[in-house]
């Protein structure tokens, strides 16, 4: 039922609990005895998929910081309005002062683009958290009370999964009468609580049946310590990796947004989801100006599919060579 | 069963109180912008808005299982809720049919090939390729399709589900079939090509999830002890990768094509809108755009039960294909 | 004795992971198995008794590993052989029994197909007659009901009886070879004397060779003509069985002996264990692989590898090897 998904949250939620030795038939490797964390770390490191994500995102976020100082005007100014002619399809072309030219709008379209990193920076870390923070909560009520709390929580979040996300996000977007930044991120971001709160307390019913916590519960420790030191620090390593894919996601679901009409209605900041999907008129007469906003999300998509996706592989002893 | 119920009940219970915190409430829901403040007041009359609340979601909920969901009032104004959706329904059911089934056909054989040639040029290309598919907003990609394919080399239609100029015979609402059942072949030849790209851009999607699920699952099969035990049998290659390998490795991929229902239906409200197809997913877009609520309730509804449906019947298959879970319902 | 079944020459296995130098998992062992002759593998895990049993069959994994050495069947070198006539020989003329029943047989095809397909494979029947000749073996292999049983799963069955459906697929074509890589190890102690039964009655009377891979000298000691002791992928020690476990020579083997529980023993005598761990091991370039574990140990045997030599009868790799008068001095002192 809509128990399948879950189920598949449940099995990402199950590598946190695996021991990492149980491979290797023959003979200890090398890796015996680190702890699963920095035997992961080992294989991180030397895996290009992650060293290529992990430069992709270093570069974005050094473009976020720079911006500023390297964009030439005010993303907000119509500087070149009087060359943009609604009738005849026509935007700034490149000149000098404007590398990019001008969009629909009349404004610089390379420090749009430049400071489009801000924003789209913002919109992903926002969500992300935002979202990590309800599932936290959530998950952490339903796994460490168990019982009827544990049931409640997870058949909202069961119905909350059986939505479409995007069905989902735009229900939530139409909530409120005026659409700003910030609407987007809260719709983005609800809609990753509940795959959040199922993948966390999958991982602490794991931990919480893994024997280091029986031996502390045998030793007497108290519940709330068995449950903030003991069972939540080890329950989130899946969830740190859901983290990073979600950046990604938070980023195309904030673009799908501003293509149904959902976006910011404010683009004086521009944020590179709502330049592609405000560029869609404009598709086949001006493809640049929804070219770019997309390569550079697909890019950072990416960097962050990489990083999470390799982090994913690192952390499942099963995938190890 | 009872999840079924369960899940459609909390639904409707979301769906009213989503209904009544839209700005402006009910009401505006309805009315839109357009109405005078005394047309208002009827309304909320006649919508019984002054009855205490459970009343009100006794009613919504009494109106909701007879089918009826008010009138459409953007989308296609007039027209039922339920009648707007029962005919767009086909035309995306058969979209996601066919990005279905191209994402099935192309992901397991390269998924499998990928996992035995491990570390290979079509492995790495793979999961590039994957990846890629993930990380491009699917809006996006089905405009650089109808750009590059349609639009500047005119191969296929920009949009739509059939073209104008021919007269077919509806029979089921599934435009492809509906040709082959008449034998119009031109209408379904025309309908193929209507229905290719919007469904190449959607199986962007199921595509890299079922590529990535099934390089992953043969790659954990072929370490599994029967298949070791299975090549001490000294058993044909073929025998040993149908029935010792992909067996056990499609388990999880039958899951994953259950699971993608709701990333469809959100990829399919994204695509119908680039290319005009006349399904509920534009109607969706369409929807939001002109605070068309009645058909917003309906499909968000429909959409849901959809995906609950879908994964009943995988976990039926499931059942099909894996004789442990068959004999744990049998005890049960 | 006649000309050997199965001879092992320098057989030598090395492991190699990405940026890291290959590690040899066997380390050039040579035996001989002779048609009907039940001999023994044993050591503790990761001694690499394991990847001989699979380096033999040809089912160590494609990549990463690499084999040398020889290993002639019936006068053919196994070891390069094509995948194709490797499959030819495998199930028909080398059966294989392994470790953990449930984990070896398909979870989602019955266990009749799962015997019946090396039979179609191999002897040309149709699915009718060998699903037929399959509930024969499987009553011949002790399992109850067998015409009701083919249509059953793996998970259906008892541990015991999924083992005893794993000899029946090795025994389907009556190969000369049989390898029994720890048959007993994932089962209850009481099913693990009746499957040692069943393999020594499938094997005695027939000309079926049996190598038998077990860390567990009282397998050995039921069933096997002669012992190979294996530490650190070599072979250290190989006796007939009587010589064995009445005069052991090896300090590893000796204590291997030392480490179990005996019924003869007196009242009160302390179980001796052996020190330390397989971790501890030492290259065997220059040096016994043993020598830090040994209570045995010279300056000698940090310095200079030990050969494997003739004696007593049997083949021994030690400097300083236990002498009968000494092991049971040794003993008194302990206790």
């Amino acid at each position: 039922m809509a128990s399948a998904r879950a189920t598949k949250i449940d099995r990402l939620a199950g590598l946190a609990v695996r021991s990492p030795d149980d491979q290797d038939p023959d003979g200890a490797g090398p890796d015996s005895g680190l702890s699963l964390a920095a035997s992961a770390w080992r294989r991180l490191r030397r895996n290009p998929v992650f060293i290529v994500g992990a430069v992709v995102i270093g570069l974005f976020l050094i473009l976020a910081v720079l911006a500023p100082l390297i964009a030439p005007h005010d993303p907000g100014l119509r500087l070149l309005e009087d060359q943009v002619s609604r009738a005849r399809n026509e935007i700034p072309p490149a000149q000098p002062g404007h590398p990019m030219g001008g969009d629909q709008f009349g404004r610089d379209f390379f420090s749009r683009m430049l400071l489009g990193s801000q924003q789209t920076l913002m919109v992903a870390v926002l969500a992300t958290v935002i979202g990590l923070g309800g599932g936290l909560v959530l998950g952490t009520l339903a796994g460490a009370f168990g019982g009827w709390v544990d049931t409640l929580v997870m058949r909202i979040v069961d119905v909350m999964l059986s939505i479409p996300s995007l069905l989902l996000a735009v229900s939530i977007g139409a909530l409120f009468s005026q659409q700003t930044q910030f609407t987007v991120i809260l719709a983005v971001a609800i809609v990753q609580i509940p795959i959040f709160a199922r993948l966390l307390r999958g991982t602490m019913l794991g931990v919480r049946e893994s024997d280091h916590v029986l031996a502390a519960r045998a030793l007497g420790v108290k519940g709330r310590s068995i449950v903030f030191r003991h069972i939540l620090p080890n329950s989130l390593g899946p969830v740190i990796v859901q983290s990073t894919l979600v950046l990604a996601i938070a980023i195309l679901d904030a673009a799908a947004l501003s293509f149904l009409g959902l976006g910011a209605a404010d683009d004086a900041t521009p944020e590179w989801g709502q330049m592609l999907g405000n560029a869609q008129d404009f598709f086949d007469s001006q493809p640049h100006l929804a070219i770019w906003p997309a390569a550079c999300i697909v890019v950072v998509a990416l960097g962050f599919t990489l990083v999470g996706e390799s982090m994913r592989e690192a952390l499942d002893p099963r995938q190890r060579r | 069963m009872l999840q079924l119920v369960l899940v459609v009940w909390v639904l409707s219970v979301l769906i009213f109180a989503w209904l009544r915190s839209l700005p402006g409430g009910p009401v505006s829901a309805l009315l839109g912008d357009r109405g005078t403040a005394e047309t208002r007041a009827q309304l909320t009359e006649a919508l019984g808005l002054d009855d205490p609340i459970f009343v009100q979601y006794l009613r919504f909920v009494g109106r909701a299982l007879t089918g009826d969901f008010g009138t459409s009032t953007g989308v296609s104004p007039g027209k039922p809720a339920m009648d707007l959706f029962m005919e767009r329904f086909p035309a995306t059911i058969e979209l996601s049919i066919a990005a279905v089934l191209i994402a099935l056909v192309t992901a397991i054989p390269l998924g499998y090939v990928a996992a035995r040639r491990r570390g290979g040029w079509l492995d790495n290309t793979g999961i590039v390729g994957s990846m890629i598919g993930i990380s491009i907003p699917i809006f996006f990609l089905a405009f650089l399709l109808k750009y590059l394919i349609s639009i500047k080399l005119g191969l296929l239609p920009t949009g739509g589900r059939q073209s104008a100029t021919i007269d077919a015979t509806r029979v089921t609402g599934f435009f492809v079939l509906d040709g082959l059942l008449t034998r119009e072949w031109d209408a379904a030849w025309d309908a193929l090509r209507h229905l290719f790209l919007p469904a190449l851009a959607l199986a962007s999607i199921p595509f890299a999830v079922i590529f990535r699920i099934t390089r992953a699952s043969v790659l954990d099969v072929m370490d599994e002890d029967y298949v070791r035990t299975a090549r001490s049998k000294g058993l044909a290659g073929r025998v040993i990768r149908d029935r010792h390998i992909l067996r056990n490795a499609m388990l999880p991929v039958v899951t994953t094509v259950g699971l993608q229902t709701g990333a469809l239906l959100s990829g399919a409200v994204l695509t119908e809108t680039v290319f005009a197809w006349q399904g509920i997913g534009q109607a969706l877009a369409i929807g939001f755009e002109r605070k068309d609520f009645p058909v917003l309730q309906v499909v968000i509804i429909a959409a849901a039960m959809a995906y609950v449906l879908v994964n009943l019947l995988v976990d039926l298959s499931y059942a099909v294909i894996d004789p442990r879970i068959r004999t744990a319902q049998k005890g049960s | 004795m006649g000309m050997a079944l199965l001879e092992v020459r320098d057989l030598a296995v090395s492991f190699r992971r990405k940026g890291e130098e290959p590690t040899a998992a066997v380390d050039g062992i040579s035996f001989d198995v002779h048609p009907g002759q039940t001999v023994g593998l044993v050591g503790e895990s990761g001694c690499g008794k394991s990847v001989t049993s699979l380096a033999i069959m040809g089912l160590l994994p494609q990549r990463g590993n690499q084999v040398t050495g020889s290993v002639r069947f019936e006068g053919t070198e196994l070891l390069g052989l094509s995948q194709k006539a490797m499959d030819e020989r495998r199930g028909r003329d080398l059966g294989m029994v392994f470790q953990d029943p449930l984990s070896s047989l398909n979870p989602v095809i019955p266990v009749g197909l799962q015997v019946a397909e090396v039979l179609q494979r191999h002897r040309g029947r149709s699915r009718k007659e060998a699903m037929a000749e399959s509930a024969e073996l499987l009553d011949r292999v002790g399992i109850p009901d067998p015409t009701r049983r083919i249509d059953e799963y793996p998970h259906q069955l008892s541990g015991g009886m999924r083992q005893r459906a794993l000899i029946a697929i090795a025994l389907a074509c009556r190969p000369r070879l049989l390898i029994a890589d720890e048959p007993t190890t994932a089962l209850d102690v009481t099913i693990q004397a009746q499957i040692l039964k069943l393999l020594s009655e499938m094997v005695t009377g027939t000309d079926t060779a049996l190598i038998m891979i077990t860390h567990d000298l009282g397998v050995v000691a039921g069933l096997c003509d002669e012992v190979n002791v294996m530490y650190g992928g070599r072979i250290v020690e190989r006796a007939k069985r009587h010589e064995l476990f009445a005069e052991p020579r090896h300090p590893y083997t000796a204590g291997l002996l030392a480490s179990i529980p005996r019924l003869d023993a007196p009242r009160g005598e302390k179980l001796v264990p052996i020190r330390g761990s397989v971790a501890d091991n030492i290259p065997w370039t220059h040096a016994c692989a043993f020598a830090p574990r040994c209570p045995n140990a010279l300056d000698r045997c940090v310095e200079v590898t030990p050969e494997l030599v003739d004696d007593r009868g049997g083949m021994l790799r030690c400097h300083n090897p236990v002498e009968p008068a000494l092991r049971a001095g040794a003993e008194e002192v302990r206790a």
